[in-house]
């Protein structure tokens, strides 16, 4: 493992909130927990914190690795870190488990105070909005009345656009990377087929499997497996597996006989194996539900209206899931409300993946960006 | 060039002083292959504008983030879509338009998506070129650096054949500037000067 730059050893936190939270679908959770984690030193003003969002399948930890186990590599540590694009010498970097996931903030799999068993199928759809709410309780907890900037990708780059509309004067820059103004029927598609999946396996149990004792593993395998494909290039799959034949020649059965075969079971079964179904299964409604626009008649115009922030935008030239024009359409809505704002069109192969890997123009792009903030308050 | 001040960019490129003497403060300004973002830098000092560049080139968007202008990565080529109309007072096309395929539907999307518009080129009937033709060769110069076959000037043209083209195509010129270097030529302009800067707006 290359340790070279990384922020070394990291661990998790978490916060307690015992207020009522009342979500967005008007359900209510008597009290929720976060888990975050921190990298670099808050300044003595506050104003170098920098919120990193998770995407669909992400968690708090974004960078560094765990004591006990050096391999544990935060899914974004080629961004944040000392001397990387989001330099943690510079900037008091939060990453956090958003509320329903399962990766210790209150989820499905948390125990329901009221009932003393797991919330499974009860806990209540929670939204972008209501994510971005509870990531501002914990800014509050941190003392930080301001962030220098919101970063994330895909359903991260929503949670950042939603910051700059629920909260004009708590973030200063805004960076939503491969992202979305809402998502298209294609992409709701492909989330409900994922959801299917995990609906229609026998252990799912209506969402109550915990109590089952089981896990509903085949459902959870395919809705991977599905979205891995439509994160990927179909030039990318073509570079990396091409037609390769696992034992060189076919087996006239249904077991792997191609490497994508292989490699997708592979992701699917890694996945299942740690990831909890009904954190999948809220994942894709938040990212299904997700549409600013849609209280402003469909203007996403007046969606921006209240947003005060500086933006970057950033799309990848094959990403067919989060393609470049939902990014323009960012755009265009921000330069209507004479928002200061740059958007880039990365050339990649990779699809959306690429916003997660080290890629040298991205990674330019933001690296610069990110040194005109340290430049606001270092001067 | 991220670090030269005002001064030392308006004599590298008498064009820019030209532009912001059309620019009131605080105008809104959309600059077309804006290269490192020189220009919008350059105007942020003398008018306060409040500005954004397009450009294709990869490291040109990483140098104008590093100059601090706004970029919105695109090509001009397939129009400027990404922009509501009359969204800007000026529209800036700066030593580009001769290195544009689609020439005169970029025009039209200019004076659609800005109030008037600007633009700068080499006059190629400066009289070097002209020297430079009749005795046998493609023009190379300060302003034409480049050779025939490596050059991306695809489009060139004397100060009259731009004014023929405004002419038929319903754009109406308010303004014009032309240098030879920082200095402003009046006299046979399409002869004696290197650089033409127009200004101009739709005929109505």
């Amino acid at each position: 493992m290359n340790v070279s730059n990384s922020i070394g050893i990291v661990s998790t936190q978490h916060a307690q909130f015992n207020t009522l939270f009342s979500c967005k679908s008007g359900a209510v959770l008597p009290r929720y927990e976060l888990a975050y984690e921190t990298y670099g030193t808050l300044n003595s003003d506050k104003s170098n914190a920098v919120l990193v969002c998770h995407a669909l399948s992400g968690h708090h930890h974004v960078a560094g690795y765990y004591k006990d186990d050096p391999k544990s590599i935060g899914w974004w540590d080629n961004m944040v870190g000392p001397g990387k694009p989001i330099d943690t010498q510079k900037f008091f970097v939060i990453g956090l488990n958003n509320l329903g996931g399962c990766h210790g903030s209150t989820g499905p799999i948390s125990i329901n105070p009221e009932t003393g068993k797991p919330y499974g199928a009860s806990f209540p759809l929670v939204t972008v909005e209501d994510w971005v709410i509870t990531q501002s309780h914990l800014a509050d907890k941190l003392g930080i009345n301001q962030f220098a900037a919101v970063i994330g990708g895909s359903l991260g780059g929503m949670q950042a656009l939603q910051w700059s509309r629920a909260y004009p004067e708590r973030v200063r820059h805004v960076l939503a990377i491969a992202s979305a103004p809402r998502l298209t029927a294609q992409n709701i598609a492909f989330n409900d087929v994922a959801r299917n999946a995990i609906l229609t396996d026998p252990n799912f149990y209506g969402g109550d499997y915990y109590e089952y004792g089981v896990v509903p593993t085949r459902g959870l395998r395919l809705a991977r497996m599905l979205g891995h494909i439509t994160y990927l290039s179909d030039d990318a799959m073509a570079d990396k597996f091409g037609r390769e034949l696992r034992s060189g020649k076919y087996s006239y059965s249904y077991d792997i006989d191609f490497e994508i075969e292989s490699y997708l079971r592979y992701q699917g079964d890694k996945f299942a194996s740690h990831f909890d179904a009904n954190t999948y299964l809220l994942m894709t409604k938040a990212l299904d539900y997700f549409d600013p626009a849609r209280e402003y008649n469909d203007d996403l115009n007046k969606a921006f209206a209240d947003a005060r922030a500086n933006f970057l935008v950033l799309s990848f030239t094959t990403d067919w899931r989060f393609a470049p024009e939902l990014s323009r359409a960012i755009v265009k809505a921000l330069l209507h409300n004479r928002l200061k704002v740059s958007y880039a069109e990365i050339t990649s192969a990779h699809g959306h993946d690429s916003f997660l890997m080290k890629h040298t123009h991205y990674h330019d792009v933001l690296r610069a960006y990110f040194d005109n903030i340290a430049s606001e308050f270092t001067a | 060039m991220s670090k030269l001040d005002q001064s030392t960019l308006a004599a590298i490129r008498p064009d820019f002083a030209a532009i912001a003497g059309w620019i009131p403060q605080g105008a809104s300004v959309l600059d077309l292959g804006c290269g490192d973002g020189s220009l919008l830098r350059y105007l942020r000092g003398t008018s306060k504008v409040h500005g954004y560049g397009v450009e294709i080139n990869h490291d040109n968007i990483v140098a104008c983030i590093k100059n601090q202008v706004n970029v919105i990565q695109g090509d001009l080529e397939s129009g400027l879509s990404g922009f509501e109309s009359n969204a800007f007072d000026y529209v800036i096309l700066s030593q580009t338009l001769q290195a544009t395929r689609h020439t005169a539907p970029l025009m039209q999307e200019m004076l659609r998506v800005g109030r008037e518009g600007l633009v700068s080129f080499p006059n190629f009937g400066y009289w070097r070129n002209r020297i430079d033709i009749l005795q046998g060769n493609m023009p190379v110069s300060e302003v034409l650096p480049y050779q025939w076959y490596d050059t991306p000037n695809i489009h060139l043209c004397t100060l009259h054949d731009f004014e023929t083209f405004c002419h038929d195509n319903g754009i109406c010129i308010i303004d014009r500037r032309v240098m030879t270097g920082n200095n402003e030529i009046k006299l046979l302009p399409n002869l004696l000067g290197s650089t033409a800067v127009y200004r101009f707006k739709r005929a109505v």
